[in-house]
């Protein structure tokens, strides 16, 4: 089915007939256009796709593309996504969220979703801000953010959201950005191969109420030397000239100027997303770089996979082992009960 | 022997009787209760029950607030109530007798357990200086038969390798064992659910058995005790009977539905009381293709829901009020999707958490307006146990056919009651049609476009030419696009209400239960109390009087004819464990008279305040 199916579509075919109506200039459109270019890739048929959102600007999402979609109520895309997952458990399953949305009103089902990681896919659209309501500060807004409902700046210590993922056992967890599509689309395509609840936290920048927030790890000129892009099994390595990296020190992650300081890139930290302990430092690498001097770059990439048997077929699989073990239920029996008596 | 016996013994011949077993909450009154059910059912007897039980799993033992009650009427008449006042109250502890004397029929019969009236178990009930009411002849207006139930549990397990504490935890046994006798039951049915039940533990399948046996045998070779009485079988329908809780009735209501629909049944559930039964049910019947989801909180087990049916599963959802509450959104979001969901709120005392394991009526306004926005959904409401069956078969029914989310009310008193049940063979339940399409025309799919009864197709992910996108935004007519067009709000809200509204033209019109049209007094009633009231006319009929009985199953939309047929009488009565929901419904609706009658005590009505209630309308 998948190499037709490969053949088959273009990005086009995945694009609705409704006009999108984010701001100009949302980081939402390059997401859009990303989820829309990989769709033809991962080899589903259209009719077996759906599209899940909550509430919010990013929530849209689902009325753009051309498959099966709902845009539901504030926070519950997981929960919906969840038996639907149950229901039929062939469907290639996308959730939309985002900061408010998915860590907020919603954090309960995201974290339960995860721990007993359905297999779909969440892309959560981090623009630390509520847009929808016109700009108050979100879960993941920096303490002292200044926004209409914290003209004072907000005293609310922001969730690292990954962090949260790993908290909740999530198995695949990763970050991008709108900024740069092709590492976007090749991070889509990584989560869709994903057996399991994929999370992905997409960094998208709202030019209209929280402009440039994360301008600092997406601009040409600060970008080289604020982040790192993580690939498994090769060294961390950034910088513009690609010279600097990190080396792990016991559990402290450190930046070396590795070929000023003669450290050859196999004795830099090697990224291997499969250890569960390592990821778990990358991580919780989140210094925010307009407090922290000498901060440790921003992680992107595919940070940590596990494989973990996935909750809906979990479920299938006793309702098929009680099938066994009792038969096809038998309605007839169901309705008589253990203790009958005849009457007349 | 036959003849020998008679000398010793009468024999009485009873119509119906009503026990009230009360103990403490440990001391295995629902057992010894549901253990007489269903040795009464299976005997022919027409039965109907009320646990009553405290919130609390193990509430302060030998105190008030301990206590729990098991009340059953069982007859050789037709039984529609658990019965008003009792005929035989059995007391573990003092502090059953203090609550629940006022239960007893005057003259009726006190079994008390006499160690569990000593110093400590008086003080714990409150009785003043310790007074024993077994002892200062407060009680001479009953029959009270004395038996010390521990210290005759521990003497038939003499040789019982069990400790003190395991054996006394049997004696419920022993008071089981004597109402057999008294009531001369044949013990075999609780031997079979005795040696079931402890399979792996055959100590106490031995223990058990043998306190039974010596409750029996106690009344059998006791002199004191002259009185035997017979309640023969009730003239029942002919047919094959069991015997079914209110929560049972409505997880195999589901599962039949779901099976004749031929659809999955998804099921996302919260715990709560009192409607964990049905979870635990449906959970035990996986082998039904039964989809049973435990979710996070009330607002993940209705959306879990709704995504189901989404793709094409029956979703089903159900809590009591709290948890109903917080469903609210997502009620309003299956209804502007106009996809089917069925929720079940089995009703408990109110507001907040008020009163978990006590029975109320008083959530109906909820299920009519409890959401933001006009979002109608139509409603049914269980009126027994066994009923829970139908209801729940019709709500599916509705839910599937019309594209509608549907409540169906139950509550306490029904989820846990029990009756026999003439339950139906699968060939004689209705299939179900759905409103499913798999169909793709030459014209591109539309999927709020509607048929004659104003129903959309249910289009489930998977089929090829059926995308699109559904939402909780408002909807442009039959594209489903989002729109915020005036005119077309106004249409959409319209056309919701009109869609429900439209489900009277498919459903029976409304009956009268007993007596005639144009009667003096009607009583319209809805959900639990149709025992109560069914007891109440028969009896106001039987003494001439101009009564009748309504009573509703489905609520909105009212059966087409309702309004017609309550004009036709002098007055109507609605009564309701509640301050006044269904009659302030009814008054806007039809624009009659009708008159109220509340009761906000946590329990059920009793025939006889319904009778007086009536009483009372006839003679104004």
């Amino acid at each position: 089915m998948s190499e037709t199916a490969e053949l088959k579509y273009t990005s086009k075919d995945f694009s609705s007939d409704q006009e999108v109506r984010w701001c100009p200039g949302c980081g939402d459109y390059s997401i859009l256009k990303q989820v829309q270019s990989v769709m033809p890739e991962i080899g589903v048929e259209r009719e077996n796709i759906v599209f899940i959102s909550g509430i919010g600007c990013s929530s849209r999402f689902p009325y753009y593309m051309n498959t099966y979609g709902m845009h539901s109520i504030h926070g519950r895309a997981p929960a919906i996504a969840s038996g639907l997952k149950i229901a039929n458990p062939d469907l290639s399953v996308w959730v939309i969220t985002g900061d408010g949305d998915a860590l907020s009103i919603g954090g309960n089902h995201l974290i339960h979703m995860l721990r007993r990681n359905f297999d779909l896919n969440i892309l959560l659209f981090n623009n630390e801000i509520y847009g929808l309501t016109k700009g108050q500060y979100s879960p993941t807004s920096p303490t002292g953010k200044v926004t209409k409902s914290t003209p004072m700046g907000s005293v609310d210590h922001p969730f690292n959201p990954l962090a949260l993922a790993a908290g909740a056992d999530g198995t695949f967890i990763a970050r991008a950005m709108d900024r740069d599509p092709k590492h976007l689309r090749s991070i889509l395509k990584d989560a869709n191969d994903h057996k399991g609840a994929s999370l992905i936290e997409i960094y998208q920048n709202c030019n209209v109420f929280n402009d440039g927030a994360f301008e600092v790890f997406t601009d040409k000129t600060t970008k080289p030397n604020s982040t790192v892009f993580v690939e498994h099994d090769k060294p961390m390595i950034f910088g513009e000239n690609n010279e600097l990296g990190i080396v792990l020190d016991g559990a402290k992650p450190h930046v070396v100027n590795f070929e000023e300081e003669g450290i050859s890139p196999n004795d830099l930290w090697i990224h291997d997303k499969y250890d569960e302990f390592k990821s778990s430092v990358l991580i919780r690498c989140f210094d925010d770089p307009a407090i922290v001097e000498n901060s440790l770059p921003r992680p992107f990439g595919v940070f940590y996979q596990k494989e973990r048997d996935c909750y809906e077929e979990l479920l299938h699989a006793q309702i098929g082992r009680s099938i066994e073990m009792k038969g096809e239920g038998n309605l007839d029996d169901l309705l008589k009960g253990q203790n009958t008596w005849d009457i007349g | 022997m036959e003849d020998t016996k008679q000398i010793k013994e009468t024999r009485e011949h009873k119509k119906d009787v009503t026990i009230l077993f009360a103990g403490d909450s440990g001391d295995g009154i629902q057992l010894t209760g549901s253990q007489f059910t269903n040795t009464s059912a299976l005997f022919g007897n027409d039965i109907s029950t009320f646990p009553n039980f405290p919130a609390e799993i193990r509430a302060p033992q030998g105190t008030i607030a301990g206590v729990s009650g098991f009340q059953l009427n069982f007859g050789s008449i037709e039984i529609y109530t658990p019965g008003d006042r009792c005929d035989v109250l059995v007391v573990m502890n003092a502090a059953a007798l203090k609550a629940n004397l006022n239960q007893l029929k005057i003259g009726g019969t006190i079994i008390a357990n006499t160690s569990g009236f000593d110093k400590r178990n008086l003080k714990l009930a409150g009785y003043l200086d310790q007074r024993n009411p077994l002892e200062d002849n407060s009680l001479g207006k009953y029959r009270v038969i004395e038996i010390d139930v521990t210290k005759l549990t521990r003497e038939a397990l003499k040789e019982s390798p069990l400790g003190v504490k395991e054996k006394d935890r049997s004696k419920n046994m022993f008071v089981l064992g004597f109402l057999y006798w008294m009531y001369n039951r044949e013990m075999k049915p609780t031997e079979d659910f005795i040696r079931q039940k402890f399979a792996r533990k055959p100590d106490l399948i031995d223990s058990n058995i043998a306190v039974l046996k010596a409750g029996y045998n106690y009344g059998d070779t006791s002199e004191t005790f002259t009185t035997r009485y017979e309640v023969k079988p009730a003239p029942m329908p002919k047919g094959s009977y069991r015997n079914v809780m209110g929560n049972q009735a409505l997880a195999i209501g589901l599962i039949s539905a779901a099976r004749k629909a031929k659809l999955g049944l998804f099921y996302g559930s919260y715990p709560i009381t009192p409607a964990s039964d049905i979870l635990h049910e449906l959970s035990k019947h996986k082998n039904f293709n039964v989809r049973s989801f435990q979710a996070e909180d009330e607002i993940a087990a209705v959306t879990s829901a709704i995504g189901a049916s989404f793709a094409g599963n029956l979703g089903v959802t159900a809590s009591s009020g709290p948890g109903i509450a917080l469903k609210g959104e997502a009620l309003g979001l299956a209804c502007i999707l106009e996809l089917p969901l069925v929720v079940v709120n089995v009703q408990r005392g109110g507001p907040s958490t008020g009163l978990p394991t006590k029975t109320e009526q008083a959530d109906l306004m909820q299920a009519f307006y409890g959401r933001n926005g006009e979002a109608p959904i139509p409603i049914l409401a269980a009126s027994s146990p066994k009923d829970c069956f139908q209801t729940a078969y019709e709500a599916v029914r509705i839910a599937v056919q019309h594209m509608t989310p549907v409540f169906i009310l139950s509550d306490g008193y029904i989820a846990n009651g029990a009756e026999p049940w003439m339950y139906p063979k699968s060939d004689d339940l209705e299939p179900i049609a759905t409103a499913l399409i798999n169909q793709v025309s030459e014209e591109p799919f539309l999927p709020y476009e509607r048929d004659e009864k104003l129903v959309r197709a249910w289009a489930v992910p998977g089929i090829k030419g059926l995308e699109h996108r559904i939402g909780g935004l408002e909807k442009e007519d039959k594209t489903g696009n989002v729109s915020y067009d005036a005119e077309n709000h106004e249409k959409m809200v319209k056309l919701r209400e009109d869609k429900i509204q439209k489900i009277a033209e498919f459903i029976p019109e409304q009956s009268i239960d007993q007596g005639e049209k144009g009667a003096q007094v009607a009583v319209l009633s809805w959900g639990s109390t149709y025992g109560a009231v069914k007891t109440a006319v028969k009896e106001l009929l039987a003494e001439g009087q101009s009564a009748a009985h309504v009573h509703l199953r489905y609520i909105k939309p009212f059966p087409k004819n309702l309004e017609i047929l309550l004009k036709t009488f002098d007055k109507v009565l609605v009564p309701e464990l509640n301050s006044g929901q269904l009659v302030k419904i009814v008054r806007s609706e039809f624009l009659i008279d009708a008159r109220p009658l509340n009761k906000i005590k946590g329990l059920p009505f009793s025939s006889i305040e319904i009778k007086e209630g009536v009483q009372e309308l006839l003679s104004e």
